[in-house]
């Protein structure tokens, strides 16, 4: 096992428009990163020159000591030692699951004895041992993913790649998948890309974040990093939920606002000041006595509390949680307790 | 670091080459050399003496007017069926169409025979129930009606596939929706069905009408004895009667016979381009007209009409295969299979003709299999300009009628192979050939669906897993479309071992097939050993028709022809 390294990689399908922009990465070895953007932003592109379907039309991929691919030839797939779980699981409806998982390792010529432990190890994990006899189409839609994560666990592969594997489970499943993903990462050490375009699922698994749009790389840093301090609208818009306000806050201030640097702020008419945007956090705005006014456009019970939608004067919007039942059309004064300058 | 020499792309190298060769030899070659020795005909002057000659232009009516009420009576019989089958609540539908798609897949001389065994003075089925005509009287099936009424017959499936397809697309809540405003079920046929039904019901009849134009067996059998020829049998005889013109000559006659077929096919795709109404409404169940009283009325016309048109031929040529000799009336005591004990063991004909139909079908159906897997393979994966147009290539030989490739392959190999300087003309490996090259598009269509049916994925994971790409073929390539690719064998061989057409032209002693010896059989008086192959064939037929339904559950939609 190795970093892996995407230098500066574009690629593009003669569509007018790069799929793939200028991207590099460094992805540190037993990591797990999630690339993270809406459809069509060039993850899976990303995701798939990594594993060798696509070809970079410029820069190079690396892993350890090894290039896999430059502009000029590329390592296919077979010869990378990589593993994929794929959208649709991709099991072959014609293998038994034990057959399904054993594959890989009767393609390396490792039968007999040795390839039956590895494979009752792999189900073990995912807990699928008395399953090993049947086929695909007999399982659930859950069960057949573990089959595929098990198939990735068989090879000690050296960077296991995870294409929207959680896009066709339902919520409660969903759960229980993001678990056993993780233990999976812990247990193998493998260095793991996870592409979706889900920020919570990429927040609860990830050891880093990419943030992509528009074929190119926006930011990267670690789930906690990039949720506080978030670089531009598109990553503050992406990731967690919160309001962008305009406000005329001085750029030669600290990026990090609190209430007694807001408050002058919001006070002061000065009209003529450069505005800036500034992300504020739902838990971060709080009902309280004074502050400012605001009325209640909507509000949504989830249960634990109520999520609302405000309106200030200025007409600018903001998001809060309230513990009270508030209506549509109440008046509420609110402080915003924390901002981030993006 | 080491040099990155393969490509990401892991097909072999050699694999969209040799796919390409392998069209231009079974496409392009032939047909540009039938192309070129037309225009050198033409060039040379040759083409004038020809276009003089008044038995061209009888053959050329011949063959527009058969072909043309042919066509009328496929559209009023395959129009009926698919009419009734699809949208009437009939009884037994999917018995009713196997039945009636069984013309589509015997083979047309066998069809001729059997008609001719159940209308002539010497029907033995007629004399058994002594309604023959009297002794000397003309056989009324060797005339344009006779020949154009077989024609509709055969190619009445294809009217049927192609209105049928169309009709499914109908959404039922649009007929429910024109019901509820009040039409009549009178009205509905007349003001939806009607006009969303045509382009189908046009495309089905060109496609009846070409394969009108390209037939052979029919006219074979019922023109040839009363000197009625067709284009195909003008090629036929022109063929048979060896002159220093004869090359020239076919080959004019033969892109004549293209041109029309083009034309036919042209009509065929413009009707159907555009006419796509399958967006609108949720469809997957076509309407269903409550028939009340009328039900059994059209259920007895369904059953009659079947009857006449393939048990009573069928039963005519049974019977003319038990009679002891041509003419003699048919009696349990006269009855004798003395014919098919001929034809089985004592024949060394019909034994070669055996023979080499078997090898030939299963070699063709084989060797094709291998070829369209890879073909497949290479049409899916490969991004290129060229995919289009390699399907596009070889669809033609199958698009055009028989006669015309085995005159194309005629001109390729009549000379000696340059360099190797071996000929192949006159031997069995010609007419492998020219069946490769013909019925390429018929092993290729389930093949291809399988392929595009299949999830990318499952084989970029066999990639993961390390798998190479013979690797990959076998292990999960090759499973994955294996139901297509039995079906794609049955039906190649289902053809191929069927067919008169293009070995017609290719035949030489020692080289019949089957379809040749029926015909030559007949040709030289020995009705009632034609008739006994004829029946083994019709068995033979059923059979393989048969398994490939027992099949279809498991197969791509559109494989099994005669399903839809």
């Amino acid at each position: 096992m190795a970093k892996l390294i995407l230098n500066r990689i574009s690629k593009d399908f003669g569509t007018g428009r790069p799929a793939v922009d200028d991207v590099s990465l460094d992805i540190r070895e037993g990591g797990f990163l999630a690339l993270l953007g809406p459809s069509g932003c060039g993850k899976t592109t990303v995701l798939r020159m990594i594993a060798g379907f696509e070809e970079p039309t410029d820069g190079s991929i690396i892993l350890g000591e090894r290039l896999l691919a430059d502009a000029s030839g590329s390592l296919p797939p077979e010869r990378r030692n990589m593993a994929m779980v794929f959208q649709s699981y991709a099991l072959w409806p014609h293998m038994s699951v034990a057959e399904n998982i054993g594959y890989p390792l009767k393609v390396r010529g490792i039968t007999g004895e040795p390839a039956k432990r590895k494979v009752m190890d792999a189900l073990s994990t995912v807990r699928l041992e008395s399953y090993a006899a049947r086929r695909p189409a007999d399982l659930s839609g859950g069960q057949r993913q573990r089959v595929a994560l098990a198939r990735c666990l068989v090879t000690s592969p050296d960077v296991v790649l995870l294409d929207e594997p959680l896009a066709n489970l339902d919520r409660h499943l969903k759960q229980e998948m993001e678990e056993t993903f993780r233990e999976f990462h812990m247990r193998s050490g493998a260095t793991m890309i996870y592409v979706t375009h889900d920020q919570s699922e990429a927040m609860a698994l990830a050891t880093d974040v990419a943030v992509m749009s528009e074929g190119k790389l926006l930011q990267m840093a670690a789930p906690a990093d990039i949720y506080a301090r978030p670089e531009g609208r598109l990553v503050g818009g992406l990731v967690g939920q919160g309001a962008i306000l305009s406000l005329p806050v001085p750029t030669s201030s600290h990026r990090q606002l609190d209430w007694n640097m807001l408050a002058p702020i919001f006070s002061s008419a000065a009209g003529d000041l450069q505005k800036a945007d500034v992300l504020v956090r739902p838990q971060d705005v709080i009902v309280s006595a004074e502050g400012l006014a605001a009325t209640v456009e909507t509000a949504l019970y989830e249960g634990e509390r109520y999520a609302v939608r405000l309106r200030l004067d200025d007409g600018q919007a903001l998001r809060a949680y309230s513990r009270e039942a508030v209506a549509m059309g109440d008046r509420l004064s609110v402080v915003i307790r924390a901002g981030w300058r993006l | 670091m080491q040099n990155l020499k393969t490509r990401g792309n892991s097909q072999p190298r050699w694999l969209f080459p040799f796919v390409l060769s392998a069209v231009v030899f079974l496409s392009v070659l032939p047909l540009g050399r039938l192309l070129y020795a037309g225009i050198l005909s033409a060039l040379k002057g040759d083409v004038w003496t020809l276009l003089r000659d008044p038995a061209l232009w009888h053959a050329t009516a011949n063959t527009f007017s058969t072909s043309f009420f042919g066509m009328l009576i496929s559209i009023v019989i395959g129009g009926g069926f698919a009419l009734a089958l699809t949208l009437a609540d009939v009884r037994a539908k999917v018995l009713l169409s196997f039945l009636f798609m069984l013309p589509m897949m015997i083979p047309p001389q066998v069809t001729a025979l059997a008609w001719v065994g159940m209308t002539g003075p010497s029907s033995a089925l007629l004399k058994a129930i002594g309604m023959a005509l009297p002794m000397g009287s003309p056989q009324p099936l060797y005339s344009i009606s006779g020949i154009a009424l077989l024609l509709g017959v055969q190619h009445a499936p294809l009217v049927y596939l192609s209105l049928r397809a169309g009709l499914m697309a109908l959404p039922r809540d649009g007929i429910e929706a024109a019901r509820l405003s009040g039409a009549s079920s009178w009205r509905v046929l007349i003001d939806i069905i009607f006009p969303l039904s045509l382009p189908g019901l046009i495309a089905g009849a060109a496609i009846a009408f070409v394969s009108g134009v390209g037939n052979f067996g029919i006219p074979a059998i019922l023109g040839i004895p009363a000197n009625l020829l067709t284009l195909s049998t003008l090629i036929y005889s022109r063929f048979v009667g060896f002159g220093p013109s004869t090359f020239g000559d076919i080959a004019t006659i033969s892109t004549m016979i293209a041109v029309i077929s083009v034309v036919g096919l042209a009509i065929q795709t413009q009707a159907l381009k555009g006419k796509d109404y399958r967006v609108i409404g949720l469809s997957g169940q076509a309407a269903t007209f409550q028939l009340g009283v009328w039900r059994p009325v059209v259920a007895a016309v369904l059953w009659l009409v079947l009857f006449a048109i393939l048990v009573v031929p069928f039963l005519a040529l049974c019977a003319s295969a038990v009679v002891p000799a041509y003419g003699v009336p048919l009696t349990l005591k006269t009855m004798t299979f003395h014919a098919f004990k001929e034809i089985l063991f004592t024949q060394a004909i019909t034994r070669t003709a055996f023979v080499n139909s078997l090898m030939l079908a299963s070699v063709t159906a084989l060797g094709l299999l291998a070829l369209a897997v890879l073909t497949a393979y290479c049409l899916v994966r490969k991004e290129s300009r060229f995919t289009g147009l390699l399907s596009g290539l070889i669809e033609i030989p199958y698009a055009l009628p028989g006669i015309v490739v085995s005159v194309a392959f005629i001109l390729v190999f009549a000379a000696p192979i340059p360099i190797l300087n071996m000929s192949i003309y006159g031997t069995i490996w010609i007419i492998l050939i020219a069946y490769f090259s013909s019925f390429f598009a018929v092993s290729l269509k389930p093949v291809l669906s399988a392929f595009l049916q299949l999830d990318p994925s499952l084989e970029e994971a066999a990639r993961l897993a390390g798998a190479g790409f013979y690797r990959r073929l076998v292990d999960i390539l090759v499973p994955l479309v294996a139901p297509a690719a039995g079906a794609s064998v049955i039906l190649v061989f289902l053809i191929a071992c069927n067919e008169l057409t293009v070995s017609a032209l290719l035949w030489s002693a020692g080289t019949q097939t089957l379809g040749v010896a029926i015909y030559n059989l007949d040709d030289s008086g020995s009705f009632d050993l034609a008739s006994a192959l004829s029946v083994l064939v019709v068995a033979m037929v059923v059979t393989l028709m048969l398994l490939l339904e027992l099949m279809a559950k498991r197969l791509p939609k559109g494989v099994v022809p005669w399903r839809s």
